[in-house]
This record gives C-alpha cells, sequence and structure tokens, in this order.
C-alpha cells in the first residue's frame, strides 16, 4: 500500500534531497518503520526515544492531524498523503546541523 | 470610525475603496486598526510595507537588533544608510515616507514576559516574524491570554509556515507544537539559510492575513495553517482545530502565566 510522504526541508538531506518519497504501511507506525528501512536515520527525526512523535513535529494525514485522528495507530491507504511537519523559526530549526548538535544533546524534556 | 475619508485618503485607497469587500467602511476599519508586528527582518519588512500602504492607523514595530550588511538579502525595509541603525528607527522611516497618514510606534526591544501584556494589549493584531521559538510561543501565550489574533509565520530555506491564531477558535501556535525544540535537537543559532523572496512571500501572507481579520472577510481564519515549499512551487493550507489537551487553550489548561521559553542556543 504505497502512501506518499511529503519530506520537510530540513530532513530531506537523508532522504537524499527527495521532498516526495513513497512508503508503505497499514498505520502511521509501520509507515515510519517502512521509511526508516528505506533512508536509515529518518525515525530519530520524527519520534522520541519512547517512540513518540516529536512534540515540535505535527504529522498530517491527507490534511489531518494524526493526533485528532488515531495518532500513530492511524490507519493508511493507498494513495494517501502523509506530511511530516517540523515547526521553524527563520535560522533555527529541526535541521541538518542537528545530527551534530546530538552529540551535545541535553536530556530532552518530556 | 463616523469620520468620511478625505478627499487624500479617497485617491490614496481608491484601489481598495473600489473593492465591494472593502470599501469607504472597510478602509475607515483599517485606519482605525491597530497591528503590532514583532521582528523588523525578512518577514516583519514585507509585512510592515504592507501594512502601512493599506493605511493601518497603528503600527507597532518591535526587535532589539541593529541593521547589518547580511540582512539587506531579504530585509526590504532597510538600507545601506541603516547600517548599525537599530532597525526600528530604519523601519520607521520607511513605513512613513510610504504612507505618512499612518502613525508607527517603535519599540527597540526583545519582546518579554515583563513587557508583553502592556504592548499587546494596545493591538487589534499581532503579527510575528520573529527569528526564534521562545519569542514565537511567547508572542502565541500572549495573544492566546489576552484574547488578540495572531499570525505566527516561519521560514528556513525554501519552506515557509504560516499559522493564524485566533484564540480559543482554533488551533493555537502549542496545540500544534507543544514546546520548542529541544536544546541539542536543533542547530546552533547561525543561519541555515533562506532565499530572500521565499521571506517575502510568506510576509506579505502575514500582511494579507491580518488586513483579512481586521476587515472580517474571506475565509474564517481560526486554526488555517499554510505551507509553502518554495521548490516545487506549492501552497497547501489547512485547517487545525483547538486541541482540548492543549497546555495553554485546552479545556484544562496548566499554563497560566507567560514563560519565558528556554533559548536554545548552542552556539
Amino acid at each position: 500500500m504505497p502512501v506518499r510522504v511529503r519530506i520537510p526541508t530540513p530532513l530531506r538531506t537523508i532522504t537524499k534531497g527527495a521532498a516526495e518519497v513513497s512508503a508503505k504501511g497499514t498505520d502511521v507506525r509501520e509507515l515510519i518503520e517502512d521509511l526508516e528501512r528505506q533512508f536509515p536515520g529518518l525515525r530519530e527525526r520524527i519520534v522520541d526515544e519512547g517512540g513518540e512523535i516529536r512534540r515540535f513535529i505535527n504529522v498530517f494525514m491527507n490534511d489531518e492531524d494524526i493526533r485528532f485522528l488515531k495518532g500513530k495507530e492511524t490507519s493508511l491507504k493507498d494513495g494517501d498523503e502523509i506530511s511530516i511537519v517540523p515547526a521553524i523559526a527563520a535560522g533555527a530549526a529541526p535541521s541538518d546541523e542537528h545530527h551534530e548538535a546530538r552529540g551535545r544533546s541535553q536530556p530532552e524534556r518530556t | 470610525m463616523k469620520l468620511p475619508l478625505t478627499e487624500e485618503a479617497i485617491r490614496r485607497y481608491a484601489r481598495h475603496i473600489v473593492l465591494p469587500e472593502v470599501g469607504g467602511v472597510g478602509q475607515r476599519k483599517l485606519l482605525a486598526a491597530k497591528a503590532l508586528i514583532v521582528g523588523a527582518g525578512g518577514l516583519g519588512s514585507p509585512a510592515a510595507l504592507y501594512l502601512a500602504a493599506a493605511g493601518i492607523g497603528t503600527i507597532g514595530m518591535m526587535d532589539p537588533d541593529a541593521v547589518d550588511l547580511s540582512n539587506l538579502q531579504r530585509q526590504i525595509l532597510h538600507s545601506m544608510k541603516d547600517l548599525d541603525r537599530p532597525k526600528v528607527f530604519s523601519a520607521q522611516e520607511r513605513m512613513e515616507a510610504i504612507n505618512p497618514g499612518v502613525k508607527v510606534v517603535p519599540y527597540h526591544a526583545k519582546l518579554s514576559t515583563e513587557n508583553a501584556p502592556e504592548i499587546l494589549r494596545e493591538y487589534d493584531v499581532v503579527l510575528d516574524g520573529s527569528d526564534n521559538f521562545p519569542t514565537k510561543f511567547l508572542v502565541n501565550d500572549a495573544c492566546v491570554m489576552l484574547g488578540i489574533p495572531a499570525v505566527i509565520a516561519g521560514i528556513l530555506r525554501f519552506d515557509g509556515q504560516l499559522y493564524t491564531i485566533i484564540p480559543k477558535k482554533g488551533a493555537c501556535y502549542r496545540c500544534l507544537f507543544r514546546q520548542p525544540p529541544p536544546p541539542g535537537l536543533i542547530p546552533s543559532c547561525q543561519e541555515a539559510g533562506i532565499l530572500g523572496a521565499v521571506a517575502g512571500v510568506l510576509g506579505s501572507l502575514q500582511a494579507l492575513q491580518a488586513i483579512k481579520i481586521l476587515l472580517g472577510i474571506g475565509e474564517p481564519p481560526a486554526g488555517q495553517v499554510l505551507f509553502f515549499d518554495a521548490l516545487p512551487g506549492e501552497f497547501k493550507t489547512i485547517r487545525v482545530g483547538r486541541d482540548p489537551a492543549c497546555a495553554l487553550c485546552g479545556d484544562a489548561p496548566k499554563i497560566t502565566e507567560l514563560r519565558e521559553e528556554g533559548e536554545v542556543c548552542v552556539l
């Protein structure tokens, strides 16, 4: 069940520049796992250590915030479109330098 | 509000007045309106120019910084002669040059938990064009608490985001992003780059959204979220409802007073 996934600019270094990729999964959780298989490193940018969607990232399925659906259990079907949207502020966002920064990362607030 | 438009105003705003959705009544609303712009940079520049040209009667402009040469690639309020000058003053000069009929109130300061309530409460709408998350959250929180509509924009590289916050009616910035990215997960405060014209698109959209709110025209703005991706040239608009679990505007708010989100600069 291929689903189209919109990748935000800050994460495109992981998808080799692709703004849209195709991934499979019956729900959002499986989709994220498939994205990780295709693009190693992508998962940790989207979900935290506990497997929850990061607080400064929103995931939309066909224009609906998945938090208002069933979160990661939101089921997907052929042709759905998923958008991954991090908060951005000019010059400060979860971006490429993120990985460097992780080296110095402090415990994440939850 | 009942004062008739002067002959000069009728000529100046003729292209507005001829629009049935604006008309003389709408133009008088704009002339009586007060808008605050937080950040006189890439977003605040086009927003300020359009709000001044549109005859928004009072425009507050807040920014703690001075003009740097690297700003001129996108911050079209400022000129070479303004280098090292506080941005709010070059902004004021430029806006008044376009339209001496508007009152510009410069605030050469950073928005803080202390100054936010007293400044923001003076305005009908707030435009956030700041370059950092703590300020965006502060604008959002203060506007929600005071019941003032806010139009928050963010830009990075080729991407832009526009959030229209109508307190209690649609998603606020905190409904969407519960907190700023934690330390270590965002880059240092160095510029990640931005194409100047992308800032122009988003700043213009902010001005447009603010004008629509002031006039009460168009689609109901509550919870409108717009994404712009310049490379494929795509806009996408969605609507997000208020999150009943939001710490700020939810049914059982946990945030009841303004707080400073940590500045996440790891330089």
